[in-house]
């Protein structure tokens, strides 16, 4: 069986990989192109680690297949961070300790900023729905909660 | 009170107790950056060339004799380059047991990895393939041909205790028991642990309160599965590299089940996504060294969360049955408390920890806990979070609330009246220390949350909870760089951020800036033993490590500052990080960075160890406050407001204290209220995946109020106790009595899923 | 003399149901020398698969910690944790 040739754009750069017909974006992001900061907890689409953007909406990569993303623009958690400036999300993580194992992390990273980039000034019940389909097992979501209350407010410059 | 206010305070930021530079301060992680930018290694993000992919192939039956496994038409798939069977491993002795001081049973570790004979549980493996890629490795999985002869199966423990049950192992005969049984039986060992004289005291009682209680198996729900890459060299020295609570763990099991000496491998933690107990025992790496050999690859071997449903430990269901006697005027004359825990395919299940935490928070004159291990058709119970306490809790204070009620009294007065303090014998034997229950009583009868108003269909419960804490085996080694910077190597995985609280315990001592300490956990060949990371051991145990060895390195530096100054080292102190002599000469201080520029002067690098057994480690305690509301239409339960509060002896970083306090909250409200395995009538598992087994997600909670109260442990050189094990105690009857305060119904069986409470509602 | 307790379950197995003594025994090796003389069998268990509470302070190792006069001594499961 020969593999599909696909040429995507991965956190602006262009990027190419061979891919079987069955692998999926994450195997893809995963095992081709060695970039596993995006975390398979069940590939079955349900606990949100693998969470990337694909031409500018959330997904979980588990869900979409390697062929499908010919001529797509990802993002994925690599790409979040410019050089040594963490993205305002990233660096609210970590003062407010809304990690503890960390496996979780990227995906929220991810689904958190989708979220402020379409709701700049999201109410506590706006961020619980839109996190919803991140599983996180070690903080019951407290301190998730008020790290993306925190980014909110500091990229609202208020 | 005015003298218990000088011995406890109610932790925040501005109490902090100023002596400390760092110890109950809040600083950024160490590891933080690597992890918010998905730069952290975790178990299934290794690869190394030439590395094959394998799969495990798990028996479709609940129980079944396998009668013979062919693999000729796996081995023919191109691709495909090695199977190993039971039969791979050495046959071991029931005698066996890991090495050290562990009481794992070698045997049935071995066959819990990979089955011999019979297979024990629908997802128990049978087979592993290990094939060029992972697609490959799971075709050649189906192709693998077993014959099985499928035997009888039991569930629970109800159906496995019967005196006709299907016997799972032909040599087990039930301990503890007079007279010795004759026959083999499902019942693996009964505990009993008592004090008094039970049946005086219920005598005694003027009002008694008795109910009969269930739970599901839950799983432990880490988001990582299972994963590890094993690579075998030429010299037979294997390397591992995984996600595990214990990088020693790993190699002393994997060493005893494969018959290999322990100095034959060598483990490199992963960064562990998540454990809770479940990844104390191994899996996967056992079957990826005898791949490796086989095939003469290295092996990756990574779980899909079906498998870690299905294959790895949940923590026990089971039955209990609690019975309290009082008097009219509170004070409880007798308890009596009786469980039986599924323990899955193999002996051992935390019961005999339920029989004695469950009666822990109170004295009772007269109490009796009685467990009964009991092995069913289902994956063997590995620890969770606590082992065997939540369930025991939940029979204990779901009757505590009822007997309040009975009484007339409030559930805090209650509770305080019987409480456990300093020189209370527990009903298991020894007289509790310094302990701060009844501390936490009282910060919950001042908390605003406990008299704030209802709204309509709202209720309001409350539970303690109690756990031991351990101590143990832990190393750690510190060295002072060149630049006079530092690095903290200990052997515990960090699973929730404890190598923040070893830099800052660290710097503490060192009198160093936080950012010039360097945490790292170390594989097996960097640093001494240590047990695993769980227990809530790691900060109070392995710190206890790190301060000692930290003080040999604050030892020597004022050694080499005393040979510089030409004075008795007796005349340097330690001083915020520097050396200062205050006698025999006007010297300027020296700092760490003087000290290490000219420590090939005055003697060499300095470097200090410290190998503990550590004990000492200071009972938990906690009290939950949990209002919910309940549809009285539809039986769905929301949680909406929640207080969490517990004795941490000293918060070292408070917010990771307070981090396990709702991570384990949480925990326990999805125990309460949606998880469970659910089983078909052939004793397959029905619901292994995250949309049907379902953990709370961030729209089922509210945000987890916490109280920190601080009764610091004479056993650390802080004040600290563990804490992780505590908060899931608590949840499962502060849910249920909030349930019976909005809706007057004594939920007795979990989960409290809506169709069990609409159930109730309706037929009130 | 320390005040020495079994658990029930250990005690219908080896000591026809008996649970407490004093005995006279510097440490808690002593001391399982002691019990295993009068119950042969029972140092095995309690040297492998027992800790011990001793004055309340439970030790999971105990082997060389030392039993004064009058402490109390009890033997437990060894302790496990998630």
């Amino acid at each position: 069986m020969a593999k599909h040739h696909i040429t995507t754009t991965i956190n602006g750069d262009e990027t190419e990989f061979l891919c079987e017909a069955e692998q999926t974006l994450l195997d893809v992001l995963r095992d081709e192109l060695h970039l596993t900061g995006s975390k398979e907890g069940c590939a079955s689409g349900d606990c949100g680690a693998c969470s990337v953007m694909v031409n500018e909406r959330l997904v979980c990569s588990c869900l979409v297949l390697g062929v499908e993303t010919a001529g797509a623009q990802i993002e994925t958690i690599e790409g979040v961070a410019d050089g040594d400036d963490l993205h305002p999300i990233q660096r609210h993580f970590l003062e407010e300790a809304a990690l503890q194992c960390g496996v979780c992390t990227p995906g929220f990273v991810i689904a958190a900023k989708a979220l402020l980039e379409r709701n700049p000034d999201p109410d506590e019940t706006e961020i619980r729905y839109w996190l919803a389909g991140n599983l996180c097992r070690c903080t019951g979501y407290d301190k998730i909660i008020k790290a993306v209350q925190n980014a909110a407010q500091e990229m609202r410059g208020s | 009170m005015g003298n218990e206010e000088q011995q406890f305070k109610i932790l925040n930021d501005s109490t902090r107790d100023a002596k400390y530079k760092w110890v109950g301060t809040r600083p950024v992680r160490p590891d933080g950056v690597d992890k918010v930018t998905g730069r952290a290694t975790f178990g299934a993000d290794f690869q190394i060339a030439g590395m094959l992919h394998a799969k495990v192939l798990r028996s479709p039956h609940a129980h079944a004799r396998i009668v013979s496994i062919k693999c000729e038409r796996a081995l023919a798939l191109p691709g495909v380059k090695g199977v190993i069977t039971g039969a791979d491993f050495p046959d071991i002795s029931p005698q066996m047991r890991a090495a050290g001081e562990s009481p794992v049973v070698v045997r049935d570790l071995a066959r819990n990895v990979i089955a011999r004979d019979k297979a024990l549980y629908h997802g128990h493996a049978v087979a592993a393939v290990a094939a060029t890629s992972p697609l490959i490795a799971e075709k050649a999985a189906k192709l693998i041909d077993v014959e099985y002869e499928v035997l009888p199966h039991v569930m629970n423990v109800a159906d496995a205790m019967k005196d006709d049950a299907p016997v799972i192992h032909e040599d087990v005969f039930t301990k503890g028991v007079e007279p010795k049984p004759e026959n083999p039986s499902n019942v693996v060992r009964r505990f009993e642990f008592a004090v008094g004289d039970c049946d005086a005291g219920f005598e005694q009682a003027e009002i008694i309160v008795e109910d009969n209680y269930s739970t599901e198996a839950v799983h432990q729900g880490y988001i990582e599965p299972h994963a590890a890459l094993v690579s075998i060299s030429e010299d037979d020295m294997a390397t591992i590299w995984c996600s595990s609570q214990g990088q020693y763990m790993v190699r002393n099991y994997t060493a005893s089940v494969c018959g290999l000496e322990i100095s034959k491998i060598r483990v490199i933690p992963a960064e562990i996504g998540g454990g809770f107990g479940g990844k104390t025992t191994v899996y996967l790496e056992p079957l990826g060294v005898m791949l490796a050999k086989k095939t003469g690859r290295p092996i990756k071997l990574v779980m899909s969360r079906e498998e870690v449903f299905r294959a790895t430990g949940p923590t026990s269901g089971g039955v209990g049955h609690c019975k309290l006697g009082a008097k009219k005027d509170g004070t409880i004359v007798a308890a009596e408390l009786t469980l039986k825990y599924e323990a899955g395919a193999f002996p051992g299940s935390p019961v005999q920890f339920g029989c004695m935490a469950g009666l822990a928070p109170y004295a009772i004159e007269n109490a009796k806990a009685v467990g009964y291990d009991v092995v069913v058709n289902r994956p063997k119970v590995a620890a969770y979070r606590a082992p065997g306490a939540p369930m025991a809790a939940f029979a204990v204070e779901s009757a505590m609330d009822d007997l309040a009620k009975a009484l007339g009294v409030d559930p805090i007065e209650l509770r305080k009246k019987n409480g456990s303090k300093e020189g209370t014998q527990a009903h298991y034997g020894p007289k509790f220390n310094r302990i701060g229950f009844l501390e936490t009583l009282e910060a919950a009868e001042s908390h605003p949350h406990w008299n704030a108003p209802l709204g309509p269909n709202q209720g309001r419960g409350i539970a303690s909870g109690f756990w031991f804490n351990i101590g143990g085996n832990s190393s750690a080694n510190v060295h002072i760089n060149e630049d006079g910077t530092a690095v903290v190597v200990t052997g515990n995985p960090d699973i929730g951020g404890s190598r923040a609280s070893m830099a800052m315990m660290a710097a503490e001592v060192l009198g160093m800036e936080l950012d010039r300490v360097k945490p790292i956990v170390g594989d097996t060949s960097q640093v001494a033993y240590s047990d695993l990371t769980g227990g809530s051991r790691v900060t109070f145990a392995t710190g206890k490590a790190v301060i000692e060895a930290a003080e040999d390195v604050v030892r020597q530096m004022r050694e080499r500052a005393a040979k510089l100054w030409e004075v008795d080292v007796d005349v340097v102190e330690w001083q915020s990080g520097h050396a200062v002599c205050i006698a025999g000469g006007d010297h300027q201080p020296l700092s760490v960075k003087d000290i290490a520029n000219s420590a090939g002067r005055t003697g060499g690098p300095i470097s200090g160890k410290a190998s503990i057994n550590a004990s000492g480690a200071g009972p938990g305690f906690g009290t939950h406050i949990c209002d919910v509301e309940v549809d009285p239409e539809t039986g769905r339960v929301t949680v909406v407001r929640y207080t969490a509060i517990q004795d941490a002896g000293r918060a070292i970083h408070p917010s990771y204290v307070e981090g396990q306090m709702q991570g384990g909250a949480v925990q326990g409200i999805g125990w309460a209220l949606n998880e469970e395995y659910i089983y078909d009538d052939d004793g397959r598992m029905d619901n292994a995946g995250f949309l049907d087994y379902r953990v709370p997600v961030a729209s089922d909670l509210p945000m987890i109020d916490t109280v920190i109260v601080e009764v610091p442990n004479p056993g650390h050189p802080f004040g600290v106790r563990g804490v992780g094990e505590v908060p899931i105690v608590p949840p499962l009857a502060a849910v249920a009595n909030a349930i019976a305060a909005a809706t007057d119904l004594r939920m007795t069986d979990l989960p409290i899923s809506p169709p069990k409470l609409l159930d109730a509602i309706d037929s009130k | 003399m320390a005040k020495v307790v079994l658990q029930q379950g250990l005690a219908d197995s080896f000591t026809d149901g008996e649970t407490h003594w004093e005995i006279d025994a510097k440490d808690v090796r002593a001391l399982i020398r002691e019990l295993d003389a009068k119950f042969p069998g029972i140092g095995e268990q309690l040297n492998s698969r027992t800790a011990v509470a001793i004055d309340g302070e439970i030790f999971q190792d105990p082997l060389l910690q030392a039993t004064p006069s009058e402490s109390e001594v009890y033997f437990l499961p060894m302790i496990e944790g998630g």
